[in-house]
């Protein structure tokens, strides 16, 4: 173990791994390459799992693509019958939905992380308070459906159809909330994305150094006016990949959706219409799918993997020059 | 936001209450619109953690109140049946995760130590890490989709098997990530120290850093554990569903998301009360994992 520890040091600090063994051919250094090669096996594992992911679904897509083309994206009948498929009310849906919860859970996460960093609470209960705002990130998809049909809906469907009623003539209470529909599912979103967009922008505002809130309130600024103009702008880019990263997480929400939404495929501003989402299409539709509808389904599976990826790419981009900024600044 | 109205807010902020002899106006303009602020934020603090225990609630009303042995033994009912439970389900649930522990581990645990101290700044790691976290965002749904064109299509049956790999697909991200920051932040010189006398690179990292890092990876794992109970999403074409109790890791079977999604939309009362009941079992698996996990974490070496 102990021969020539000089030239082991420099081994095994040394950039080039490969040296080591050449030189020292034992039974430590061979368990050593063996076992750096497991590692780099594995890692080299998530490139290729990202890749079969995006070639399998691909692959199976093909067909349909050949086949529909770029219409599919813009067509909005999905019969099975006459073998006529198109997504656009289920990319609708998907944005709309998303796009509403975004609002309320960004507004809601934003304010949280607000209320958690900004001695709003003394540290012991904003521990309690986090802890509970994170739990509701634990609680499953399909709980939070069933949840939303017997709890949510119910509660929601007077106040809707009052809605409807006095301002019906406004396109967003245009339809009655008879069930199922738009607004119990983005409600339920922006519940799920709450806890994430809570989370990356209460990082974002401890990055602050302390220096900048204390040179605020020296000025003389009240809570809020450092909290506004000085807080929120300096961690902005943290907050908006919060907001992006949050907008990708209701993108691919899945069951609660399907379980809230009415999987009705139209297109409506209405916040009580049913509507359906990429995701929600495919979870109903293809348990029960015959080869042609696969095919089709796969296409739609391959509109949301190309969304969700560009949204998550473009939110960790952002997330990335929050964390540069802070450390070139200090 | 007109200040008027909010007379009776009155402002208390940390930073003044200390100084009583600087003047205050606590009615001023600017005060008055800070504390409007607070008390908004309180408010929709308060509201933002209705959801969490208006869940709670009712998973202790409705499901508390027909969670007994049959239901959590018992095979479920068909349609008009009385009785019956999810025994079936929970067996399933166990099943799939473990399957899906099993894979995601041993794979994630070593990619971590390769991108936490092998080679961190290669450009293999760089890509790794990137797509991890990638990944961590991708839609549970899809990973369903992938599993069943990739194993479900070729193995010709929906099977436990093929919702294990589902489910590994979703743990995976989450257990790179967490481990690996769990190995970074092992101090350098307890390494330097371990190479000071002699050590390999797998006895540094056998002996020195997954020991001291292990309470953080446990509580990565552990939560990619609860989270992966939990989805119902990739499931739903890998493992399908079934009505008796798994012989075979290659055959349909039964987990309890799917159940509860299954029987939520049936027009029976007792399938909705055993959907209840489902639930409460479910969310008492992930956060008792949840908690755990956290408790682990919090203890630093």
């Amino acid at each position: 173990m102990l021969g020539e520890p000089w030239h082991r040091i420099i081994s095994i600090t040394s950039t080039d791994p490969d040296r080591s063994p050449a030189r020292h051919p034992g039974g430590d250094y061979a368990l050593d390459r063996g076992f750096r090669g497991i590692a780099w096996t594995s890692a080299a594992l998530i490139l290729a799992l990202v890749a079969y992911i995006i070639v399998e679904i691909g692959g199976k897509a093909l067909p349909a693509i050949a086949e529909y083309g770029f219409g599919f994206l813009t067509s909005t009948t999905w019969n099975v019958q006459e073998g006529h498929f198109g997504i656009l009310p289920e990319i609708w849906g998907t944005l709309y939905s998303s796009l509403l919860a975004l609002i309320l859970g960004g507004v809601f996460g934003i304010t949280i992380a607000i209320f958690l960093t900004q001695d709003f609470l003394p540290s012991r209960l904003a521990v309690v308070f986090r802890t509970i705002i994170e739990l509701l990130a634990a609680i499953p998809s399909v709980v939070f459906g069933l949840w939303g049909i017997y709890v949510l809906i119910p509660m929601l469907r007077p106040a809707a159809n009052w809605l409807h009623e006095e301002f019906g003539v406004v396109p967003f209470f245009g339809t009655s909330l008879s069930g199922p529909g738009l607004a119990p599912a983005a409600l339920v979103l922006a519940i799920m994305i709450l806890p994430t967009v809570a989370s990356i922008s209460v990082d974002a505002l401890r990055q602050i150094p302390y220096k900048v809130k204390e040179a605020a309130y020296g000025m003389g600024t009240t809570r809020w006016e450092a909290i506004l103009k000085v807080m929120l702008p300096t961690a902005g880019s943290g907050i908006l990949a919060a907001l992006v990263l949050g907008f990708g997480r209701a993108l691919g929400e899945t069951m609660a959706l399907a379980m809230l939404i009415g999987n009705s495929n139209q297109i409506s501003l209405s916040l009580f219409a049913p509507a359906n989402t990429l995701a929600a299409l495919l979870a109903s539709n293809f348990p029960e799918a015959g080869e042609v509808e696969v095919q089709a389904l796969m296409y739609a599976a391959l509109a949301l993997l190309a969304i969700t990826l560009v949204v998550n790419i473009v939110g960790l981009a952002a997330m990335k020059f929050a964390t540069r900024k802070f450390e070139a600044e200090r | 936001m007109s200040a008027s109205d909010l007379t009776s807010e009155s402002p208390s902020f940390d930073i003044t209450s200390a100084s009583h002899q600087l003047h205050r106006a606590p009615f001023e303009g600017r005060a008055l619109k800070s504390g409007f602020l607070t008390g908004l934020t309180w408010i929709m603090a308060v509201l933002a953690s209705v959801p969490l225990f208006s869940v709670i609630y009712m998973l202790l009303i409705e499901g508390g109140s027909r969670l007994d042995w049959e239901a959590i033994t018992a095979l479920p009912p068909s349609a008009f049946e009385m009785g019956g439970g999810f025994g079936n389900a929970i067996i399933g649930t166990l099943i799939m995760v473990g399957i899906a522990t099993l894979i995601s581990v041993p794979i994630g645990l070593f990619a971590a130590i390769y991108l936490a101290i092998l080679d961190p700044d290669s450009k293999l790691a760089q890509t790794a890490r990137f797509l991890a976290k990638v990944l961590t965002g991708f839609p549970s749904i899809l990973a369903g989709v992938f599993v069943y064109a990739a194993m479900v299509v070729t193995m010709k049956s929906y099977s436990a098997l093929a919702g294990g790999v589902a489910l590994a697909v979703l743990m995976l991200p989450t257990i790179v990530l967490a481990a690996e920051q769990a190995m970074t932040t092992v101090p350098k010189k307890m390494k330097d120290a371990a190479f000071g006398m002699g050590c390999t690179r797998a006895q540094v990292i056998w002996q020195v850093v997954l020991p001291t890092g292990m309470p953080g990876i446990l509580t990565g794992v552990m939560l990619a554990v609860a989270g992966a109970a939990g989805e119902s999403a990739p499931l739903l074409f890998t493992a399908l569903f079934s009505n008796y109790f798994l012989s075979s890791l290659t055959e349909p079977t039964a987990s309890l998301s799917i159940l509860i999604f299954n029987f939520s939309g049936m027009p029976y009362d007792n399938q909705i009360e055993l959907a209840w009941a489902a639930s409460l079992v479910l969310v008492l698996i992930v956060l008792v994992l949840n908690i755990t996990a956290r408790f682990i974490g919090r203890q630093k070496f």
